[in-house]
């Protein structure tokens, strides 16, 4: 991975475990991770992966169980100095200047982040009187400001409203409108669409790419959906049971699949416009037990091109211009061959 | 597949009333579906697609009728030939028509009971249709869950034991195991994760072969519906905006909210990159839909017209099995920005 002063954040081998009754899960298990000042980071995976424990971790907001064994997190703000997010103290001062300032959230279930007893604006500018020093009306100003860039019609009505007077799509925009209230350089969203429909979710996505235009954000997208990365995203990484599987551009691993993850994944969804012609090919088996993980690759199990060695130790390999692999078979390139 | 016709539903309509206070006053009615006419032929699969609210759940619930319309005749093809109004039926005849029409549900961990064995789920209904002594049943159960990929020993555990993949390859051999000729699929994979979709997919496709079954398929993710139907209703509001073969929806799709439904898809592919049609606001209320074409206040090509006569599902000129609600349908696929660029 490339030294580059245009990477925003930067992971090294970060492990989370959780501790549940004498068993470990090893949640996230080694993720390291660049992620590029002002592009969209899609993060994919299946459920259990790990891909919201990495944000979480991100954010230190972790519950009591998880452990950070391992790793470091380096956060390259334009404001401050490099600093290791896993050296700060969760709830301490330095922690909450960053946490939803410099780097803010969005959650998958907008009707169940909103608290539904505070009016919307209320709820909007209590991040601005958290980290800045300015007045309240000042900060309503602000907050209706971003609604209208939201295009939330008759802001200045639906401000002095409560959460239940919002239908789902709006919500999420209010959720994108606390995320980006504070001017922050990293937007972390968790499954902005998962709980929306389809042409909301085209509302929301297209949104949230024309802000980022005109803001210069960065965001890490955590996703399940190949087809919401493979539309937005610059960069992507492929999660499976805690690590990272792939990582490139969206062209190359779009394009250039190298890991039989990736390969079976993108072959295991149906596509619009095919109408059934091909059949699809199914991963077989489940996902594992996180809790007793296979030795070397944990895909090996369900993987058509396992060997011996997958249960060694796994090379992260550059097959060219920063695509990592994290596969035996990337080193001699007979996976991209098609076998 | 043949072309007989297995279920004709004529005129379903299913209104909820809204009520409020202490008296339970009714101050409104919810028209979950109004006024839907569609037929299902023997062997193929019918899907349905729309988005929350639009009334493809009701639908599916009327047709194994667990809500009763408030009016509409559901007309069910039998043995003899004949055919039938299932809402007409007898106590002894209904009993026995409820054999016929069955269905998978979306959620797998909350259709099973936990406490009962799954050799139990599956006895239960057989007994009450009196299929077969209990050495048979057993039997059966064996057959089925092997039917799904799954051993015949498991029959014996419970629920919890099961990952969601397996409890939803057992809900499908469940509503299986009475021989039915019907299943209605409630978004029958969208609590499952990606890798496991395809194998339960590609496990009804195969079942469908072996059996000759009829489903009826709803989903909200167009991708999966398009995958597994011969035909797909577009629902919108508790109506029907469009119903064509589901290569014909995708290639020549002739309203304006299919349009947008389908552009609002995104593909897995690099270079899919095409002009979204985003819709402008929210659904419609279904307790105040608006009057005329109810997706007029959302349709960019809306007219005066349409704001006051509602367009009926009429069939579209070219094909005899393409059905469209939109007054314009014959001229708007002319308009310059009605294409979508697909990849």
């Amino acid at each position: 991975m490339s030294e580059n002063k245009d990477i925003l954040l930067s992971i090294r081998n970060l492990k989370t475990h959780f501790h549940v009754r004498k068993r470990v899960i090893r949640a996230v298990d080694g993720v390291s991770l660049d992620v590029r000042a002002g592009k969209t980071l899609g993060l994919v995976g299946e459920s259990g992966c790990g891909k919201s424990i990495t944000a979480h971790t991100i954010l230190r907001l972790l519950p009591k169980t998880a452990r950070i064994k391992d790793g470091e997190i380096i956060f390259h703000s334009r404001k401050r100095q490099p600093v290791d997010l896993l050296k700060l103290q969760p709830s301490g001062k330095e922690m909450r200047g960053i946490r939803g300032n410099d780097i803010s959230m969005i959650f998958q279930d907008p009707m169940s982040s909103l608290n539904p007893v505070y009016r919307i604006g209320d709820q909007i500018v209590e991040s601005i009187l958290e980290h800045e020093n300015t007045t309240r009306a000042e900060a309503m100003e602000r907050a209706l400001e971003m609604l209208k860039r939201l295009s939330i019609p008759s802001a200045e009505k639906r401000i002095r409203e409560y959460p239940h007077q919002f239908s789902g799509g709006m919500k999420q925009r209010v959720m994108i409108a606390m995320g980006l209230i504070c001017n922050p350089e990293l937007l972390i969203a968790d499954e902005p669409t998962t709980a929306l429909d389809v042409t909301i979710q085209a509302q929301i996505l297209e949104l949230m790419q024309e802000l980022q235009r005109q803001l210069g954000f960065t965001i890490i997208l955590i996703t399940h959906n190949m087809g919401i990365v493979a539309d937005v995203a610059d960069d992507v990484a492929v999660m499976y049971m805690g690590k990272i599987m792939e990582f490139g551009s969206k062209e190359d691993v779009f394009l250039r699949p190298s890991h039989p993850y990736t390969r079976a994944l993108l072959k295991s969804v149906p596509v619009l416009g095919n109408s059934g012609r091909d059949l699809l090919e199914p991963i077989r088996g489940s996902t594992p037990d996180p809790s007793d993980l296979p030795e070397g690759c944990s895909f090996a199990p369900r993987c058509d091109f396992a060997k011996p060695e997958c249960g060694q130790a796994i090379p992260y390999v550059d097959v060219g211009n920063g695509h990592l692999v994290r596969c035996v078979l990337a080193e001699g390139r007979e996976v991209r061959d098609g076998q | 597949m043949g072309n007989e016709i297995l279920l004709e539903l004529k005129n379903i309509r299913k209104y909820f009333p809204v009520e409020e206070g202490m008296f339970r006053r009714t101050v409104g009615t919810v028209k979950a579906v109004d006024d839907v006419s569609l037929f299902v032929r023997r062997g193929e699969t019918l899907g349905l697609v729309g988005e929350s609210g639009c009334g493809k759940t009701t639908l599916g619930k009327i047709i194994v009728r667990l809500h009763k319309p408030t009016q509409g005749q559901l007309n069910y093809r039998l043995d003899d030939g004949g055919f039938k109004d299932l809402l007409s039926l007898d106590k002894q005849e209904s009993f026995h028509a409820h054999r016929r029409i069955q269905m998978v549900f979306q959620d797998p961990y909350s259709s099973l009971n936990p406490v009962k064995t799954i050799l139990s789920a599956f006895d239960e209904p057989m007994r009450v249709h009196g299929m077969a002594s209990a050495k048979e049943r057993k039997q059966r159960t064996a057959d089925l869950l092997e039917a799904v990929n799954l051993r015949s020993e498991y029959m014996y555990r419970y629920p919890h034991e099961f990952s969601g993949g397996q409890l939803q390859r057992i809900s499908i051999a469940r509503a299986l195991c009475i021989k039915p000729d019907l299943v209605v699929c409630d978004e029958p994979v969208s609590a499952l994760d990606v890798s496991i979709q395809a194998q339960v997919l590609n496990l009804m496709k195969e079942l469908q072969r072996r059996m000759n079954l009829t489903y009826v398929f709803i989903a909200h993710d167009l991708s999966v519906v398009e995958y597994m139907s011969n035909r797909i209703a577009v629902m919108y509001l508790g109506k029907i905006v469009e119903l064509a073969g589901s290569g014909d929806l995708y290639s020549r799709y002739r309203h304006p909210y299919t349009r947008a439904l389908l552009s609002a898809v995104p593909i897995p592919e690099i270079g899919a990159k095409k002009s979204r049609v985003v819709l402008e606001g929210d659904v419609p209320s279904p307790i105040n839909p608006p009057e005329g074409c109810r997706f007029h206040t959302r349709c960019s090509f809306s007219q005066a017209r349409c704001a006051q006569e509602e367009p009926p599902l009429r069939p579209y000129a070219e094909h005899e099995d393409h059905w469209v609600a939109c007054h314009f349908a014959e001229t708007l696929h002319q308009a310059d920005d009605w294409v979508i660029q697909q990849p």
